[in-house]
């Protein structure tokens, strides 16, 4: 087992390389660099830069040398102090803009989750164990609705039905009462009232995807012999059910455990735009629209990495639970 | 073939003084263990149902071996599922009983006792008093679940994928013991150890820890065995417990099966294909056409005197030492017909040499019983069905051979 872990760490070291050198190509990718950008910028707004200005930035970021010296600095900058580059957007540095949407972008996230897990799982266990009934026909339809239907349209049409019928402030996480208020009883209170609609929203595809992967994967294994087997031992169906064909079922899902950390950052950005919610994800769309090469190279490089991170989880969650790929794969 | 067969003939002969004593002392004789009346499991597909077992009658006596034979797909694995209520849906028992006793004489069967619809179901013209119609209990049921793997044990076809890779050897083991026996951890854990030393595995106490994964064909066999035996059945179902693994293996699974058969009083219903599997361990013998009983008799009537055309074909067909090797076995013309396009009358009459037209093809074969309890399922051993028809016919020359043998 700790052999297993200690290969997969080293297999992400030249994975994350890689991707940070994507992500740095990403970054140098529109004509110019981030100076003649910000110079363009700033003599649009009819300032100028200063020439001891130019300089530092100059020197900071490299520019006029190699593109290997420039993605070194970079690099070196955000392994050595946190330090991912100026958003020339928003004029602040990239790390305070996304620290400050990460605490709310991670609660909607984990809300989600636990919220796709708890719609999907028994229903897609009902879908499989009672195949072709009425109930697997219903849920069949409305999870083939729930994939096919675009999340921006079920969230315009919960923000309509919240707005005429509940008369609620759509959009957003908070009230405009509580918007810029200190943490209180009331402002939670608040956040929860607004939560469900994206929850619901980023959740109704994704449960619909799990019920149809758990229904068909259960399927898979209802009939293997080790069911039958395990029957004619006395296994009474209920027991036989949890442990022995959900179990196998599981597998898939445990290795896209590590997906939910990507999808966090980057998730459902257009849902995210149209609901107005304060992660990161529409930082990502607006960084890449106005061209703001470092916020959106980096927002890259973090989603990448989780990823990488993500499936490391996925992988050490997997060789825990199930005996063959522990013992298979040393 | 028939000389394997050969040994095992002094036993029978010893068993058949043992039933001729029984019946001076009770002229009822002790009861089958297993009465299977005229099952029919269909599996209702979109092209119509299929009737993969339909009608099979047969018996299992008490501490003997049944070997079920027949060609694939004539319904012995069905049967030997439709015991346990194992058939899967589409699959249905649709008709028949399967009588249950797993109590001999006064003593009252545990799952018969526990069952509160024993009463309603018993058999009303029998001595049946305290068996069970496995075919009526629900078979997702708490009354067949507590016979399964505790009264009824079944091993496998493919023991590699009938263990779960999920779980070691042990707690699939253990899990068997406690779910029928009120036991503790480590004394389950104990007996399964012993267990395994019994089925003749090698460093027991390691394998408790293993993976199915990680063990051989044969190996997982043993742990089959070995789970299935924990709770000391009345009944061991072993459908075609052989056919996955090497020739060599196949010899030590079958003589283990057969060694543990004789050291207990349990019976065992074998499922198998190969004949010569048959001659070495059964007593009695079951054989199947077409999901009908054909013809059951013991081991020695039917290799030395088999009735029915089908078995006699079946028979022909096995290659012989000595004969040559360039003469080719026997072949039984034609083909097992597909389950969905049965033929009406007796399903073998395409097939058979001493098919009487009109009769054959027209009604289904009588069940003829003859001496030591005997079945054969053929128009030709019953007279008044063969003189009638036989007027005017040639095939009387064929008939009175059959009938006179």
């Amino acid at each position: 087992m700790l052999t297993y872990i200690g290969r997969r760490l080293l297999y992400m070291v030249p994975t994350v390389i890689l991707i940070s050198m994507v992500a740095f190509v990403i970054i140098q990718l529109p004509p110019g660099d981030y100076l003649t950008a910000l110079a363009a910028q700033l003599s649009q707004q009819g300032q100028s830069l200063d020439h001891a200005q130019l300089v530092t930035l100059e020197h900071r970021y490299g520019l006029g040398q190699p593109i290997y010296v420039q993605y070194g600095k970079w690099i070196w900058a955000i392994l050595s102090h946190g330090d991912f580059g100026q958003s020339f957007e928003w004029n602040r540095p990239v790390s305070a803009l996304v620290s400050q949407r990460l605490p709310m972008t991670i609660v909607l996230g984990f809300t989600t989750v636990i919220f796709t897990w708890i719609v999907a799982f028994p229903v897609g266990i009902y879908s499989a164990i009672r195949q072709y009934s009425p109930g697997d026909y219903v849920a069949t339809t409305l999870t083939f609705l729930g994939v096919a239907v675009p999340n921006f349209l079920i969230a315009l049409v919960l923000m309509y039905l919240g707005y005429r019928f509940f008369g609620l402030t759509v959009g957003g996480l908070f009230s405009p009462d509580f918007e810029n208020a200190g943490w209180n009883l009331g402002k939670l209170l608040d956040l929860f009232s607004h939560l469900w609609v994206p929850v619901v929203v980023l959740g109704a595809a994704g449960a619909a995807g799990l019920v149809r992967t758990l229904r068909a994967n259960l399927l898979d294994e209802l009939h293997m012999p080790y069911v039958v087997a395990a029957r004619a031992r006395g296994v009474p169906e209920r027991r036989l059910l949890f442990r022995y064909p959900l179990r196998v079922a599981l597998n898939p899902f445990i290795s896209t455990i590590g997906w939910v950390l990507p999808t966090l950052v980057s998730g459902e950005i257009v849902v995210a735009q149209v609901l107005s919610l304060p992660t990161t994800g529409p930082l990502l769309l607006e960084s890449l629209e106005s061209q703001d090469m470092y916020l959106a190279g980096s927002l890259i490089l973090i989603v990448s990495v989780l990823t990488v991170v993500g499936t490391l989880i996925s992988d050490i969650c997997l060789a825990w639970l199930d005996p063959r790929v522990r013992l298979r794969y040393k | 073939m028939i000389d394997t067969a050969a040994p095992r003939h002094e036993k029978n002969e010893v068993f058949g003084k043992d039933m001729g004593m029984d019946e001076s002392v009770a002229s009822d004789e002790r009861r089958p263990l297993l009465r299977i009346e005229s099952l029919k499991t269909h599996f209702f597909v979109d092209d119509g149902p299929v009737r993969a077992v339909d009608g099979v009658t047969l018996t299992v006596p008490r501490g003997k071996t049944v070997c079920i034979v027949g060609e694939s797909g004539c319904g012995k694995s069905i049967t030997g599922r439709s015991v346990m209520g194992l058939v899967e849906h589409p699959g249905r028992v649709v008709d028949g009983h399967i009588w249950w006793s797993p109590a001999d004489g006064d003593q009252r069967s545990s799952a018969g006792g526990r069952n509160p619809l024993r009463r309603s179901r018993r058999h009303a013209a029998d001595s049946d008093q305290d068996a069970v119609d496995l075919a009526a209990l629900d078979p997702r049921g708490e009354a067949l679940r507590r016979i399964r793997g505790n009264e009824i044990s079944m091993v496998f076809q493919e023991p590699m994928a009938s263990l779960s890779p999920m779980y070691t050897i042990a707690e699939q083991l253990i899990e068997t013991i406690r779910l029928h026996r009120r036991m503790s951890k480590r004394d389950a854990y104990r007996l399964g150890v012993e267990l395994l030393t019994r089925v003749g595995i090698p460093r027991a106490e390691q394998r408790m820890n293993a993976y199915s994964f990680q063990l051989s064909g044969g190996m997982c066999q043993r742990v089959m065995i070995a789970i299935a035996i924990a709770c000391g059945p009345k009944l061991l179902i072993a459908d075609e417990p052989t056919t996955a693994l090497d020739v060599t293996t196949q010899a030590r699974i079958i003589d283990l099966l057969a060694e543990i058969q004789a050291e207990t009083d349990m019976s065992m219903m074998f499922i198998t294909h190969d004949l010569g599997v048959v001659a070495q361990i059964a007593d009695e013998v079951v054989v199947m056409y077409l999901g009908t009983v054909v013809e059951q008799g013991s081991v020695e009537e039917i290799f030395h005197d088999p009735k029915h055309p089908y078995t006699r074909a079946l028979l022909a067909s096995i290659p012989k030492m000595g004969v040559g090797a360039r003469k080719r076995p026997e072949t039984i013309r034609g083909q097992v017909p597909h389950p969905l396009n049965r033929p009406a009358g007796c399903p073998f009459h395409p097939r058979c040499d001493q098919a009487i037209a009109g009769v054959c093809d027209t009604s289904e074969p009588p069940t003829v019983e003859l001496p030591n309890g005997r079945r054969v399922r053929c128009v030709l051993y019953d007279r008044e069905l063969v003189t009638t028809a036989a007027k005017g016919d040639q095939a009387v020359e064929a008939t009175s051979g059959g009938t006179d043998e």
